[in-house]
């Protein structure tokens, strides 16, 4: 098992490293064994996760590197090997994305070596932060991944908004490796070790106060990363302008592993939990969830709204980590198990539609050119198995039954309707509002996400390049149809991944589900069957049964089976054309006007007279996220000046420079003596 | 055997009672309007037209279009096995095949597909009705869901037959939540079923309607389906609203004699609920579109306040 990890790790390096030895040699072979070694390092990380999981051993590797106290070293338990076969499976589904989507960056100017460089390197150092067994191999990692995926951002750097984006998140990814590093010294202090299982066994040596502080810190550190609200600006402006593979890595997987960190620091590095933690990771969770989905619902740019319904997620997946601690802190470790079981399951399960999605979005963006949901539209004729896939990551991520995305929620409703059994009544209110919002949520993701296949896939098409779409290459047709199918496998036998994710918990805390409920592969019962079930292989064959069972009594008794094909009803009139249908903008506008107070809106009617006496009336719709303007955009000013003010000391006179160092070295000798 | 077998006949009295109810609803309605009824059984008649008549289908329509009817179906056949209709104590209760969140899901699902098949056809009929059936869905749906917490943090189950056998057994109190929960579930149950105030069930061709222009561009069997769900989706709100809230007569056990006391009782209940729809249909005018916002969030305030009043008073 060591031998995978390891090997996958440097495959992974590897297949970064070669395009940089063979520069502009053979670049369609180039292509291909990049691409293969990346599905190679992807089986790795399967294999090597779920032996971990499966076989519940861990594993731990020390390399010193010649300096005291810095050294490598690695560990995969239960944890690391979930989020390290999270990462293989998405990485597997990219590895024959690759060849077919590098294809449009052929004699351009874009240096498809450099995508190739830092994706492998990319992905090396996120599995590297899963497998890191100290803060300095942490650390290290972390700022790699966060590096590598910064010159994945700007990769298209001709685009002034792109170099914006990416400066952006280069600056909120700092700020991340900022609160992380004093979280981690903070632990470092009281612990005196490096290695996390030091730390972890002091963990009772902290104080209440510096614990909260390491949490805070943890958490804002982590939650930048992740993208929660109000810190998630930076994600919104990097995904849509990343190469839609490295935005599907980088929403798929990248947000994961800071999922994996707070969990590693809150679950195992702190010690006691307390529930006010649990209660602040909820509540920001609530909001996010909401805040993503609300700025979601109104985005026209296919992928800055998958970007959005990422806050959402990710959001959904705080609410569940926040259960969790609100449970374990409160003498229910059951079910706490419960909450983290469900968290866990839809990181897996965001991880995977989201990738899909965001392939989905590639793939279009490839043959129409098209970032613009108005701009698209019929798709599903032009390329029917690209549609079939988007559907399914749609039908996943809008919650819905029979896929995935319902089993994570179920799981997550059903930990909140467990408050009966906790102390404070604070705690009994709360909750229930956040299952509230994680009810309305889901709701508008459904809204969402049929504005989205509605608008793109649907109806007539738009523009001239959405009619003249093509069918997708077929390796970009497999990764989509594996992770569709992985979507279903996970939607239809949820028992057998909860068997397996069971195991995290119990040796996170030593708890887990009762073994009698997660073994049926036909039920799932996590609290017990008194309480509630749900049987996603029934409900699935007996959709599909009773819709063959229908068809064919329809036929034997209704009119003979052939459909006659006529046109749409035109109330009379003729000549329905594509403009006739309704818009993205239109289709939820009913939704904007309910809930106008969370967006800032900037709508602008302009009329005009032609020559030919008609009146041509303009409509402009603007949303801006309100965080981003009043929170950010001051910010920014204020930064701004506060530079220029500094900038005085900047006089260009090489004698006043030499003062200021004289001056310097003068009051740092009165503080050493 | 003898609880399949009641499951089974469960699902058929759903498939054969709802076009009588949805016929019981308009005779009423006519009558209170001063107008000649139609005979109670001509649901069935236009069923029976529906499926015998050559389907159309919209040249621009894809695969969805023509799935989504026989998806709406299977899911209302699935709602018929999950909601206990006039008994409780079966054996299979325990092994249910989905919860209330189940059932919210599904029906989330067949709604997911009729708003995408609206949308297939690319008329600005469609469009609307999708985009409007949203904006309800979008606050109905969590609703429901907040009605049906509240009973199950009561019952401290999710599974509809224990939640009832819960509140058949426990002695009668007047709870605070049941009462918001009640109201919320019945404004909810007319939201959802495109009833008046929300949406005109008996209009076509108009501005303001919502479920009738998504399913504009339908005919044929796919008409039949369509409505035939409807009409089961509105019977299974109308069977929640009555078994939880009035739970009296249901069968606790699996003998003739009690099972027909439920069956009666729970065909009685229904058509009561019916005349009450009918009374308040006539009572009321159908909102303007953006006047139904107001009407779903004190749906959705009077929801949460059920869950709040729970967890603060009762627990």
């Amino acid at each position: 098992m060591t031998l995978i990890t390891i090997g996958s790790i440097l495959i992974a390096t590897l297949s970064g490293l070669l395009p940089i030895i063979f520069l502009k040699r053979w670049p369609t072979l180039l292509r291909l064994i990049h691409s293969t070694l990346i599905g190679l390092a992807g089986l790795g990380f399967i294999s090597a996760g779920l032996l971990t999981l499966s076989t519940n051993q861990s594993i731990i590797l020390n390399l010193t590197t010649g300096f005291p106290a810095i050294s490598w070293s690695l560990h995969l338990d239960a944890l690391s090997g979930f989020f390290l076969s999270l990462i293989g499976i998405i990485v597997i589904a990219i590895a024959f994305y690759i060849p077919f989507y590098l294809r449009q960056y052929e004699n351009t100017k874009q240096s498809i070596n450099s995508l190739m460089f830092f994706t492998g390197l990319f992905l090396a150092s996120m599995s590297l932060v899963i497998l890191a067994n100290n803060i300095f191999s942490f650390l290290f990692s972390w700022e790699m991944m966060s590096l590598t995926s910064y010159f994945l951002v700007i990769y298209q750097h001709q685009y002034a908004e792109n170099r914006k984006a990416a400066q952006v998140y280069l600056l909120m990814a700092h700020l991340s490796g900022l609160f992380i590093l004093l979280a981690f010294g903070i632990l470092a202090k009281f612990s005196g070790a490096y290695d996390f299982q030091t730390i972890h066994t002091h963990a009772a040596t902290l104080t209440p106060l510096w614990a909260n502080i390491a949490f805070l810190f943890a958490f804002l550190g982590f939650g930048i990363k992740s993208g929660m609200v109000p810190v998630h600006v930076w994600l919104p402006k990097a995904h849509p302008v990343a190469p839609s593979h490295i935005s599907a890595l980088m929403s798929g997987v990248m947000l994961k592993v800071a999922i994996y960190g707070l969990i590693r620091i809150v679950f195992n590095l702190l010690g006691v939990i307390h529930w006010q933690w649990g209660m602040l990771i909820m509540c920001i969770g609530g909001l996010s969830a909401l805040w993503g989905i609300l700025y979601a619902l109104m985005q026209n740019n296919l992928k800055r709204l998958l970007a959005y319904s990422s806050v959402e997620n990710i959001g959904i997946i705080f609410i569940g980590l926040g259960l969790s601690v609100i449970f374990i802190s409160d003498g229910h470790p059951m079910l706490g198990a419960l909450s983290l079981i469900a968290a866990l399951y839809h990181t897996l399960n965001h991880a995977v539609f989201k990738s899909l999605l965001f392939l989905g979005a590639g793939a279009i963006l490839q043959h129409t050119h098209e970032h613009d949901l108005e701009n698209m539209g019929g798709l599903i004729h032009k390329m029917p198995q690209t549609a079939l896939f988007f559907l399914i990551g749609c039908i996943s991520i809008a919650a819905l039954p029979p896929f995935n995305g319902f089993v994570s929620e179920w799981l997550t409703f059903q930990a909140s309707l467990q408050t009966s059994v906790l102390h404070s009544n604070i705690m009994r209110v709360v909750i229930p509002i956040a299952a509230a919002v994680l009810a309305l949520t889901g709701a508008l993701a459904a809204a969402c996400f049929a504005k989205v296949y509605g608008v793109a896939f649907l109806g007539k098409s738009r523009t001239r390049h959405a009619r003249h779409a093509r069918k997708t290459g077929l390796g970009m047709r497999f990764s989509m149809a594996a992770l569709a199918s992985t979507c279903l496998l996970l939607g239809i036998f949820p028992a057998f991944i909860i068997h397996l994710i069971n195991k995290i918990p119990a040796s996170l805390f030593g708890t887990g589900l009762s073994p009698t409920h997660v073994q049926h592969w036909l039920w799932i019962a996590p609290i017990s069957f008194k309480v509630s079930s749900y049987s996603s292989p029934i409900i699935c064959g007996g959709i599909i049964l009773l819709c063959i069972i229908t068809y064919f009594l329809l036929r034997q008794f209704g009119h003979s089976y052939a459909y006659k094909k006529n046109p749409a009803w035109d109330c009379g009139f003729g000549g329905l054309n594509t403009r006739m249908q309704y818009s993205a903008t239109a289709f939820v506008m009913p939704i904007r006007r309910v809930f106008h107070n969370a967006w800032q809106l900037d709508e602008k009617i302009t009329t005009e007279n032609t020559e030919d006496g008609d009146t041509k009336i303009r409509y402009e719709l603007r949303i801006k996220d309100w965080i981003w303007t009043t929170c950010y955009k001051p910010l920014d000013k204020y930064i701004q000046k506060s530079a220029k003010l500094l900038a005085h000391l900047q006089g260009g006179n090489m004698r006043i420079y030499l003062a200021y160092t004289f001056f310097t070295l003068l009051i740092l000798l009165l503080v050493v003596s | 055997m003898k609880t399949l077998l009641i499951e089974i006949i469960q699902v058929l009295l759903f498939l054969a009672l709802s076009p009588l109810l949805l016929g019981w609803i308009k005779c009423l309605k006519c009558l209170l309007q001063n107008r000649r009824p139609p005979s109670i059984i001509q649901p069935y008649f236009n069923l029976i037209k529906l499926i015998r008549k050559q389907t159309i289908v919209p040249c621009e329509a894809s695969w969805i279009f023509r799935f989504t009817p026989y998806l709406m179906f299977s899911v209302s056949i699935l709602a018929g096995i999950m909601v206990p209709l006039f008994a409780i104590n079966l054996p299979i209760a325990y092994m249910q095949i989905g919860d209330v969140i189940v059932l919210i899901g599904l029906f989330a699902l067949a709604r997911f597909f009729l708003v995408l098949a609206g949308m297939d056809i690319g008329t600005a009929f469609g469009g609307m009705g999708s985009s409007r059936e949203m904006l309800i869905s979008s606050l109905a749906e969590p609703s429901a869901l907040l009605v049906l917490f509240t009973l199950a943090m009561t019952a401290s189950s999710t599974n509809l037959y224990l939640i009832i056998k819960h509140l058949i057994e426990s002695s009668f109190v007047l709870r605070p939540s049941f009462v918001f929960a009640f109201l919320g579930l019945a404004m909810i149950t007319l939201a959802e079923t495109g009833r008046i105030p929300i949406d005109n069930p008996a209009t076509h061709l108009e501005l303001t309607m919502t479920h009738e222009a998504m399913i504009l561009e339908y005919s044929g069997r796919y008409l039949a389906l369509i409505e035939w769900s409807a009409q089961i989706k509105l019977m299974v709100y109308l069977v929640l609203l009555s078994n939880i809230f009035f739970p009296w007569g249901i069968a606790t056990n699996l003998t003739l004699s009690s099972l027909s006391i439920g069956l009666l009782a729970t065909i009685l209940k229904l058509f009561g609920f019916g005349l009450i729809l009918a009374i308040t249909e006539t009572n009321l005018a159908k909102l303007r579109l953006f006047r139904a916002p107001y009407f779903l969030s004190i749906t959705f305030m009077l929801c949460l306040l059920a869950i709040l009043s729970h967890v603060i008073l009762e627990i």
